[in-house]
């Protein structure tokens, strides 16, 4: 990477970090124009991985396991298919229902891309290159996930159909029920790293120490191995993705809360399930797998200061593989497992993982004060 | 303006690139897109035949009194998180406030198993 790519981005993300940056080149660039390029990222960072992800494992990864080629024709491998499949969608007719609510139903699809946009602001790509640092960004992060439900909801409502009423019934029951796993998963983090600031629970992480032993630094998921399995399962619910699909069950409900949608306005919730889902995976990492960190180990064969400013290119790098592999987990579950039936699926959250989850917050709570 | 409100300035902003996005998407589709309206098409999917009655229809919600515990335990994570930030400063008895705290509310989560309100009936 040459050094005038590095002070361009190093200048044009402003952000305080956790600790002293070295400044290669100081540029300051106006507020308009750092605002303009963030926003131009945020762009980026939601629908690249999620056209990325599409591809690689709904189109591919899938059909592999089902014992098929997949998409072959659009493109070499197939990798065109999703220009192929926007241009699809560019030509349906966009259809009102005749007896919808017009407004709402216009109104969802920019409440659920609203919950996504939001969502990817608080994520840290690296020391300075992040949107921004917010002192309470998980409390931000897991509060506008939840703004979804209620686009998911207006849509279900509006489109005055059976099928659609009740798919968002269902999601509505189901994002409620696993919003308190989430939120409660989390915790067990904020207690290890002390901070609700993202920034600083990836510096917990690196600088950690696993019972002396600091060559790992201190990734989460390794001391809240309980944290991150009921996090786990609790973003495959809120993203209604396969074991937790009642609201689109296809078998059923047609698909749910989307049937009366066509053309643009159902890629729109398309886009926002996918984008959703990485961006969940990016979250998951940051508090988790160490966010854009490498292991101090391998900083230390590199000699790469874990703050410098070439953690701010690679950083995006580790959490692109990161993200990668998480959202490999999601879709693997999901093309392996039954649906769950909507008792069951209650009675798994209330049942067994909030109480699992109290009892992590208790355990976590215990050990940091006792050692 | 300071930086902090700065940065809830950009919360604002990416709402607003939302709504840009979605509404470029959509203006974009009405260039292309064919338009034609008939009866048939604008009426409700139901597995291709009429729909009967209308899409509001009544339908039992049998999950509610789960909102209302929902609401109980989404306020103990509003309570939980300010005391996590802090606990190292706390030591053993900021733990055992919360362990009583956390106690009385799964009190709560059984009476309502004990209930029968988890059930599905």
């Amino acid at each position: 990477m040459p050094l005038s790519t590095l002070a361009l981005l190093a200048s044009f993300t402003n952000q305080v970090s956790a600790s002293p940056k070295l400044a290669l080149l100081a540029v300051e660039f106006p507020y308009w124009a750092t605002t303009l390029f963030k926003l131009l990222m945020a762009f980026i960072a939601v629908l690249i991985p999620a056209g990325g992800t599409v591809y690689l494992y709904l189109f591919k990864m899938v059909s592999f396991m089902q014992s098929r080629l997949g998409p072959m024709e659009a493109g070499p491998y197939g990798s065109l298919q999703l220009m192929a499949e926007v241009g699809k969608f560019a030509q349906k007719e966009d259809i009102f229902p005749a007896r919808a609510d017009r407004f709402v139903f216009a109104a969802a699809p920019y409440v659920v891309l609203v919950s996504t946009f939001l969502l990817v602001l608080v994520i840290p790509f690296g020391p300075d290159a992040a949107f921004a640092n917010f002192d309470v960004g998980v409390f931000l992060a897991l509060a506008v996930s939840s703004l979804s439900v209620i686009g998911i909801l207006m849509a279900g409502w509006a489109s005055a159909s059976k099928y659609s009423l009740l798919g968002g019934l269902r999601a509505a029951g189901q994002l409620i029920a696993y919003e308190l796993p989430l939120v409660l998963a989390v915790v067990g983090v904020v207690i290890q790293a002390g901070s609700l600031n993202l920034q600083r629970i990836v510096q917990a992480q690196v600088e950690g120490e696993i019972f002396g032993w600091g060559a790992l630094g201190n990734p989460f998921f390794l001391t809240q191995i309980i944290g991150f399995f009921i996090f786990l399962v609790a973003v495959q619910a809120e993203l209604a993705q396969v074991p937790f699909d009642m609201p689109v069950a296809e078998s059923e409900l047609v698909s749910g809360y989307m049937t009366e949608y066509s053309g643009f306005r159902f890629l729109l919730f398309f886009i926002a399930e996918f984008a959703t889902a990485n961006i969940f995976a990016f979250l998951a990492s940051v508090l988790f797998l160490g966010g854009w960190s490498l292991p101090p180990f391998v900083t230390d064969i590199f000699g790469i200061d874990s703050y410098s400013n070439a953690m701010n290119v690679i950083g995006p790098i580790v959490m692109a593989t990161k993200m990668l592999l998480l959202t490999f987990v999601i879709y693997w579950v999901r093309f392996t497992y039954p649906r769950f039936r909507e008792d069951q699926l209650q009675r798994f959250a209330w049942k067994f993982l909030i109480p699992l989850a109290l009892f992590n917050i208790a355990l976590t709570g215990f050990f940091k004060v006792a050692l | 303006m300071s930086d902090f409100l700065r940065q809830y300035l950009l919360v604002i902003l990416f709402a607003l690139l939302a709504v840009g996005v979605v509404g470029a998407f959509i203006g974009l589709a009405s260039l292309l897109r064919p338009n034609r309206p008939s009866k048939g098409k604008l009426e409700n999917y139901e597995s291709g035949v009429d729909p009967v009655g209308s899409g509001w229809s009544q339908s039992q919600i049998r999950y509610y009194i789960f909102a209302l515990l929902f609401v109980m335990f989404d306020v103990e994570a509003v309570f939980i998180f300010p005391w996590a930030t802090r606990l190292e400063e706390y030591g053993y008895f900021g733990l055992l406030e919360m362990v009583i705290f956390i106690a009385i509310l799964t009190l709560g989560l059984g009476y309502a198993w004990r209930k029968g309100v988890l059930r599905w009936a």
